[in-house]
Formats: C-alpha cells, sequence, structure tokens
C-alpha cells in the first residue's frame, strides 16, 4: 500500500523485471551515479584524436592482463619445464601461437604508445600544477611497464632472453655499494637457474602488474580530479566523454589491435602469397634453442625497444670502468631525473619549452642509437666488402702489424690514415657479418630443438637442454669444427668449394665416410693419393695408395665387377643408416666379402675375419665404418685394431693418461660419429 | 518501563576523540594492526633474502682436458668445464657449467687459461681466427690472443685469466672462477 504522500505511478510507469533489478541494486550501491560520473566526464573543447593515447594504453594492458593470465594457465617456471611451457603453448596448444603472439607484439605496441603518451602529455604542458603527482606516477607506470618487458624477455628460457638476461642483471651489479647484493637478489642465488625463473615470474606476473594496477587507479582518478588538460585553442564546443571520446578511443584501440594482427599474420600472407604452407608455430613470438650456459650466442641482443642502452654501452669506448656506470647507470639515472624535474621546470615558460626539447631530444638519440646499433648488426646485408679487399689483402699479409703495414704503404701519413679508416669500416663489416652468420645458427639451432621436442618420445623430465645436447646433428658439427676439422674436411666432393677446402685439409675428406661413393673414391686410382683421401697425409705413398694404383688396375686380377663387390660389401659393413643409398643385392655384399677377406688380395693386409687372432698390418676392416669401428679409431688410431705404429698424427681422442680427462669425452665422440654417419632424429614428414 | 534512550543524537557523527583516552586508543589501534601485519611482511622479506646467504660452488681446480689437445701455435682453443652442479633443488652430475680458452705458445708446454665470460657485462666471448684476437659478439670488446685489451674498448679490463696447471700425468686442470663484470679490478665473485 501506497502512503498518501507518493503519487500512484500508472501502470505504464511501473518499472519492468530488469528496471527493477537494476533499481535494487542502484538502491544498494549506487551505481547509476558511479557510471554517470565515469561517463559524463565534460571534455573541453570537444572529443580529439590526441586525447586517445592514455586509453590505449589502460587497453594494451587490459590485453596483456587476459592474455597474460591464460598464458600463466600454461606456463611453469623452472629450468628444466620453462623453455618446455612455451614450447608447448607456441607450437602445441590451440590458438597458443596466437594468444603468444598477441602477448608479445601487445608488449611493443606498449612501448610505443608510452612514448607517444609522455610526449603528449609533455608538448601539451599537462603536467603543470596541479597534476604535477599525477605526472610523477606516470613515469613510475612507465618503469613499471620496462620492468615487465625486461622480466618477461627472460620467461621462455630460451639462448636469447638467457643471455640478454645476464647483461641486464651483471648491469644491476654495477650499482654502488648495493649492487652485487641487488644483482644476487634479482638472479636469486648466484647463478642463473630455477630461482632467476621463479623470481622473475613473480615480478613480471605478480609484483610489478599489482603496483601497476594500483598506481593507476591513483592516476585515473587523479585524471578525473583534475579533469583533462585541454589543450588550447579550444575550437569546439565542450562535449562529454561519452560517447564522443569514448568513440576516438575504441577506435584508436582497434587500430592497436589490427597493427597487432598485422604484425603475427603478415608472415602469414607473405607464406601463402609464396606458396609455402602457413605453419602457426612460427607466427608471433619467436622461441629460441633453450639457454645454455655453455654454449656461445652470439646473436645475443635485447628487445628492440632496449637496443638503444645497449649501443649507448658501446659509445663509452675507452672509458674504463667509469663508461658502463655511467652507460648504463649514471645516464639513465640523469635522464629520470630531469622527466622528474619537469613538472617543476614546466612552471616558466621557458622551463616548458626546454622540457618539450628535452623530449624530443630524447626521443631522437633513442631513435639514433637504435638506428646505429642497427647499422652495426646489419652493415653487412648493404656493404660492399668487395670494396675492401685490398685492405683485407694488406692486413693478412702484414698480419695486422702496424709498422708492416706502414713500410707496405711507403710510410706515407696520409695512405696510412686512409687505411686506418678503411680497416676500421672493414672491421665492423666483418662484425656484422659475423653476427649475421650467429642469427643463422641461431635460427637452426632454434628450429632443430622444435623439432627434437615434437619427437613422438616427447621432451625427457630432465628437459629440452638434454635433446639438443644429445643431438648429433646439432653438435655433432660444433664438435667436428673444434676438434677434427684442423687436418679433415666434410664437404661434399660435388659442392663449388670443395676444392679449396680439400687442398687446405691434411687428411682424408670425411662427407660420406662408410658410404659406397666414398669407398668408390678410395678405390679409384686418381683420387686415392688425392687430398679427399691420403694426398695430404703420410700414407701419400703408402701401401695403400700404391695397391690401388697399380693391383687394381690390373684387370686380369681385379674386374670391374669385382671392385664393386668390394665397395658393395664395405658398404654393407659400415651400415650407414642415411645418405648411403640402398644396399647391393646380398649376392655382391658376399661376393665382395668374399674377395676383402681373401689372404692374396685385401685380406694380405686387412684383417677380415674373427678367426684371424693377430692383427693386420692396415686397420681392420671387420664392422669397418660401423659406428662401434668409428667410435674406436677416435678413441685411439694407436690400437693395433687400427693403424698401431703406422698413425699419422691423429690424437687418440679417447684415450688419456689415468686421472687426466681425455680431449673428448666417450658421449662427444658418439655425437661425432653419430653426426658422420648422418644418424640423428628425422621428423616422419623428412624422412620420406 | 524502561528507561528511553533518546536516539536522535546517533545522526550526529561523534566528536574526535581527545585526551589520553583518545591518544591511547590511536596507539594501540596502530600497534595491534602494523603487529598483524608484521609476521606476513618479515616472513616475506626474510624469504625474499634468501638468495644473499647462497654462495656458489667453491672455486677449485677442475680437470679440463690434456695437453696434447692444446694447440702449441698460440691460438687460444675452447673447452667445455664440466663439473657437478645444483641449481636449487635440482642436482647435475658432469654438466657444463662454462667455457674456458686454453693456449700455448709456439713448443711451450705452458698454457694460459681465459674465462670465456667477456668482463665487460658477461656475454660468451669468441674467437675471431681471421682476425687472429677475441672478440666479444655484443658490445664489440676485443682481445688479443694473450688475452690483453684492444683499446678503446668498451671492457674496462683484460680478459680474466684462470689459474691453470699441467699436472704430471698430462692432464690440463683450471681453477673455475666467475668475477665481477664492468668494473676494473678482477674481483672473484663469492
Amino acid at each position: 500500500m501506497s502512503t498518501p504522500t507518493s503519487t500512484p505511478k500508472s501502470p505504464a510507469d511501473k518499472p519492468g523485471m530488469l528496471g527493477q533489478l537494476a533499481d535494487f541494486f542502484d538502491d544498494r550501491t549506487g551505481y547509476r551515479a558511479f557510471m554517470h560520473e565515469a561517463l559524463y566526464e565534460r571534455v573541453p573543447g570537444g572529443a580529439r584524436w590526441r586525447y586517445v593515447w592514455g586509453s590505449a594504453l589502460v587497453f594494451a594492458f587490459m590485453t596483456q592482463v587476459i592474455t597474460g593470465l591464460v598464458l600463466w594457465a600454461s606456463y611453469s617456471a623452472s629450468a628444466q619445464t620453462a623453455w618446455e611451457s612455451v614450447y608447448y603453448i607456441q607450437h602445441e596448444m590451440t590458438g597458443g601461437w596466437l594468444l603468444r603472439g598477441i602477448h608479445h607484439v601487445m608488449a611493443q605496441a606498449m612501448i610505443v604508445l608510452l612514448a607517444l603518451h609522455l610526449m603528449q602529455v609533455v608538448i601539451d604542458g599537462a603536467y603543470r600544477a596541479p597534476r604535477e603527482v599525477n605526472f610523477w606516477l606516470g613515469l613510475v607506470l612507465m618503469m613499471l611497464v620496462l620492468g615487465m618487458a625486461l622480466t618477461g624477455y627472460l620467461l621462455p628460457w630460451d639462448q636469447k632472453g638467457y643471455w640478454a638476461t645476464r647483461v641486464a642483471t651483471n648491469l644491476a651489479g654495477l650499482v654502488p655499494v648495493l649492487g652485487p647484493s641487488i644483482q644476487q637478489l634479482v638472479v636469486g642465488g648466484p647463478d642463473y637457474g630455477h630461482h632467476t625463473l621463479t623470481r622473475f615470474f613473480a615480478l613480471h606476473a605478480g609484483f610489478l602488474p599489482a603496483t601497476l594496477v594500483l598506481m593507476l587507479v591513483v592516476h585515473l582518478s587523479l585524471f578525473r580530479k583534475h579533469g583533462l588538460c585541454a589543450r588550447q585553442p579550444m575550437r569546439k564546443p565542450d562535449a562529454l566523454f561519452w560517447p564522443d571520446q569514448v568513440l576516438k578511443d575504441a577506435v584508436a584501440m582497434l587500430a592497436v589491435m589490427a597493427v597487432v594482427l598485422g604484425v603475427i599474420l603478415l608472415p602469414a600472407l607473405r607464406a601463402m602469397l609464396e606458396g609455402r604452407p602457413i605453419v602457426p608455430g612460427e607466427l608471433g613470438a619467436e622461441l629460441g634453442a633453450p639457454a645454455d650456459p655453455s654454449q656461445p650466442y652470439a646473436a645475443a641482443r635485447p628487445e628492440w625497444y632496449f637496443l638503444f642502452l645497449f649501443q649507448f654501452l658501446k659509445v663509452f669506448e675507452g672509458w674504463g670502468a667509469s663508461g658502463e656506470f655511467f652507460g648504463a647507470i649514471v645516464t639513465p639515472g640523469l635522464v629520470m631525473g630531469v622527466m622528474f624535474l619537469m613538472p617543476i621546470l614546466g612552471r616558466w615558460q621557458l622551463g616548458h619549452r626546454f622540457n618539450i626539447a628535452f623530449t624530443l631530444a630524447l626521443l631522437a638519440g633513442v631513435g639514433l642509437l637504435t638506428a646505429m646499433a642497427t647499422n652495426d648488426d646489419y652493415a653487412a646485408l648493404w656493404a660492399n666488402r668487395a670494396a675492401y679487399a685490398d685492405v683485407e689483402k694488406l692486413l693478412a699479409e702484414t698480419d695486422g702489424d702496424q709498422a708492416k703495414i706502414a713500410a707496405a704503404l711507403g710510410n706515407d701519413a696520409g695512405r696510412i690514415a686512409t687505411f686506418q679508416s678503411r680497416a676500421k669500416k672493414l672491421d665492423a663489416i666483418r662484425h656484422s657479418q659475423s653476427f649475421l652468420n650467429a642469427v643463422v645458427l641461431a635460427k637452426a639451432d632454434a628450429a632443430r630443438a622444435i623439432e627434437l621436442a615434437g619427437r613422438p618420445e616427447r621432451i625427457p623430465p630432465s628437459g629440452a637442454l638434454e635433446l639438443v645436447r644429445n643431438d648429433p646433428l646439432s653438435q655433432g658439427p660444433r664438435l667436428f669444427a673444434q676438434h677434427c676439422a684442423s687436418c679433415h674436411a666434410h664437404v661434399d666432393p660435388a659442392a663449388p668449394e670443395a676444392s679449396t677446402l680439400l687442398a687446405e685439409a691434411s687428411a682424408a675428406n670425411l662427407h660420406g665416410f662408410g658410404t659406397a661413393a666414398w669407398v668408390r673414391g678410395l678405390l679409384d686410382p686418381k683420387q686415392v693419393s688425392g687430398p679427399a683421401y691420403f694426398g695430404n697425409t703420410a700414407h701419400k705413398e703408402g701401401d695403400m695408395v700404391n695397391f690401388v694404383q697399380h693391383d687394381l688396375i690390373d684387370t686380369t686380377n681385379w674386374e670391374p665387377e669385382d671392385i664393386e663387390a668390394v665397395i658393395a660389401a664395405m658398404a654393407a659393413e659400415a651400415g650407414v643408416p642415411h645418405g648411403g643409398g640402398p644396399l647391393a643385392d646380398a649376392d655382391v655384399i658376399r661376393k665382395g666379402r668374399e674377395l676383402i677377406a681373401d689372404g692374396e688380395r685385401c685380406g694380405s693386409c686387412h684383417r677380415f675375419s674373427p678367426n684371424e687372432t693377430e692383427p693386420g698390418d692396415a686397420p681392420d676392416l671387420m664392422g669397418w665404418g660401423s659406428r662401434e669401428w668409428i667410435v674406436g679409431i677416435v678413441t685411439d688410431p694407436t690400437h693395433e685394431r687400427f693403424y698401431g705404429t703406422t698413425n699419422d698424427r691423429m690424437p687418440s681422442f679417447g684415450k688419456s693418461a689415468e686421472g687426466a680427462a681425455p680431449m673428448l669425452s666417450q658421449r662427444q665422440i658418439e655425437l661425432i660419429v653419430d653426426w658422420l654417419r648422418g644418424d640423428w632424429y628425422r621428423p616422419a614428414a623428412h624422412a620420406h | 518501563m524502561p528507561q528511553q534512550t533518546d536516539l536522535s543524537t546517533r545522526d550526529q557523527p561523534p566528536g574526535p576523540s581527545t585526551g589520553r583516552r583518545g591518544f591511547l586508543a590511536k596507539m594501540a589501534a596502530v600497534c595491534c594492526g602494523g603487529l598483524a601485519m608484521l609476521p606476513p611482511l618479515a616472513a616475506g622479506v626474510w624469504t625474499l633474502l634468501d638468495p644473499l646467504r647462497r654462495r656458489g660452488a667453491a672455486a677449485a681446480f677442475l680437470p679440463v682436458t690434456e695437453l696434447a689437445s692444446v694447440p702449441a701455435d698460440g691460438m687460444p682453443r675452447q673447452f667445455a668445464v664440466v663439473t657437478d652442479r645444483v641449481d636449487a633443488w635440482t642436482g647435475f652430475a658432469a654438466e657444463p657449467i662454462g667455457a674456458v680458452y686454453l693456449r700455448r705458445e709456439q713448443g711451450s708446454d705452458t698454457v694460459q687459461a681465459f674465462s670465456a665470460t667477456c668482463p665487460h657485462a658477461g656475454c660468451f666471448v669468441e674467437i675471431e681466427s681471421e682476425e687472429r684476437c677475441f672478440r666479444c659478439p655484443c658490445h664489440n670488446s676485443k682481445f688479443t690472443l694473450d688475452g690483453n685489451m684492444v683499446a678503446p674498448s668498451p671492457s674496462p679490463r683484460a680478459m680474466d685469466e684462470l689459474e691453470c696447471r699441467v699436472e704430471k700425468n698430462g692432464g690440463i686442470v683450471v681453477k673455475w672462477q666467475n668475477f665481477y663484470t664492468g668494473i676494473a679490478e678482477k674481483v672473484a665473485r663469492p
């Protein structure tokens, strides 16, 4: 029953169910007034595009919160699971590549939006009283965003993030007095590992965003308290935030999202146009090879928006210890200091102009340093190295000896100066070339790690790094280059560079060792004393060469089919699993084996039967070229089973004095051997 | 009949409490609240500071390779340093934990060992065989083959030389240590 004071409502005025519900909540929360306050903020001078940056930043942050929380739901922060879980998100989970791609690219967009927002605030003088505190809050927010960018870079625990973070945390150690402690706290101990990840993750997804949200709430409420700082002159009548400014903000958000998606999907479009298959896992954010402290990573660079700081450290060449301190601590500190003083300086018109000039100069400096860093790294792509051939030649001839160079240039000061400056340019090109090579290597390593992680056996509990470390395809070439390549070549004889590389080598070419093609070359009178076989060794005029060049060409003893049978039998002994082509018929192999065992033929020097107890004068051919055989000869070529006392220079890689470490561990030898034999994991799709 | 209280005064907010009783109440409120918050904060900070008392493995001589593996031509060669390692709760047996460069002059049996970590910012220094020098791929610090700086360099000091011995059996052992980067003095990390 209504009270006498209230006028009875007509049935048409009576709110519906929804309206009643809304009334119920409004009575108890006052949300309508709140919404009104939120949406009907006055925008002096009307809605403008230049006001959209703040909202776009909030939108970008919301995107990071949404994508970040879902990434969190699949991420596992530990040294054995971080890379692995990110691999799983990126390459196996439905939509994972898109989720991670948005998170990764939006982080970069956020940095750009921050710069735009800062520029707009400074140029419009929006930091002046009473908005000083809000400007300072904005700077703190900026540092929080940069902190999240820095901590997020490590979380995939790949080579790129690992080595970049090592540099960043080493720089933190330069802070006076507390530096080493700060570094140890951030790293989570004396060395990088589980606790580096758990701490960076707690910072990235906990401490920093929680602080950011708190600061953002204050930042926005202070913004509302002071109202929008309108750009003068105001050409249009005042408008309300909703819907005029909201529309512009929303369009800006959509544009940002479109750019982010564009960056992610552009490679897919390119692949489509070029008729290549689109692999979703390759879109969006990159994932390098798993972090490995013992594996050099020459392609280490920070994310592009930190490149200027990276480059800045190179500026202080020759400054000694103070250079890095100035570059990494003092200068960034001073710049932040000036920025914090901006609201005070801006009280005077001259100060305001200084602030604008400072901000623009800062951005120009950042742009310049970024361009310099890019040029340093990529110069070899556009520089003409051939133009420096004479410099390269003189440097090689003189071994870089300054006195010899001066003499070669006739001690002419002008020519020497020109030479020096050109040598410097050549040096820059060389450095860029090694960076580009490192990038190619890093990409190949990453692709291989991802291929290994996708094996049907999956990743072992000890992590993907173990897969990489035990992969002949990844490790073999590195170990070979380090321990074998100073004597042996490994080059396809059909390759254009083969003749040069073979001439430089002082031992046999091991490319295709164990295949029929390799044996055929060995038994070819023209090749056996050539550089691919015994040509550059002590056996150049040995019994084997003599045998091939004199006995084997005697067709009364050796029919061409006999030689082919021996080749087939040798290839069968080796049993190279890949790249050797199909084995010959069993009958041919049997014939070949009989010929080899024949005491009048191969068997006169080589042992080829377990029944023979005495070793031959030449290496055993039982199991020749098999894994076990090659491991054996690499371990100890001076063993009677192999070259014995006739061994030519080859070290016993696996043998060492009691207590000393051998040159190569058993595992390392096996990796080299498996690589030589082409025995490594191949995904099913590639095998056919 | 019970006495009626005039409830109309409840509509007025009470005045600020003054005097000694008010002061004590305020102090007590702050103390109780602060005390209640203290344990979680203290426990948090205490645990967060845990890494400060962690020490790396004590510097020890580790077998790296044998003399015959180091070419006697002055060119350094890179070797992995392998030892047992503990990362928080995980123990690794015989893990590569870093790398050293070993070199010896022509015909000499004395071996020099350098840490592969750049003394500038901690990147992995590489050998430029073409130019016969060390070069850091990050900020371009260059070092001669015997570890000295090529000036001008971003690096504040020469490469970190490690103590190194050739044992009677020909094995090479290196005292594996990490040093603080970016400073002029070579100071070992604890």
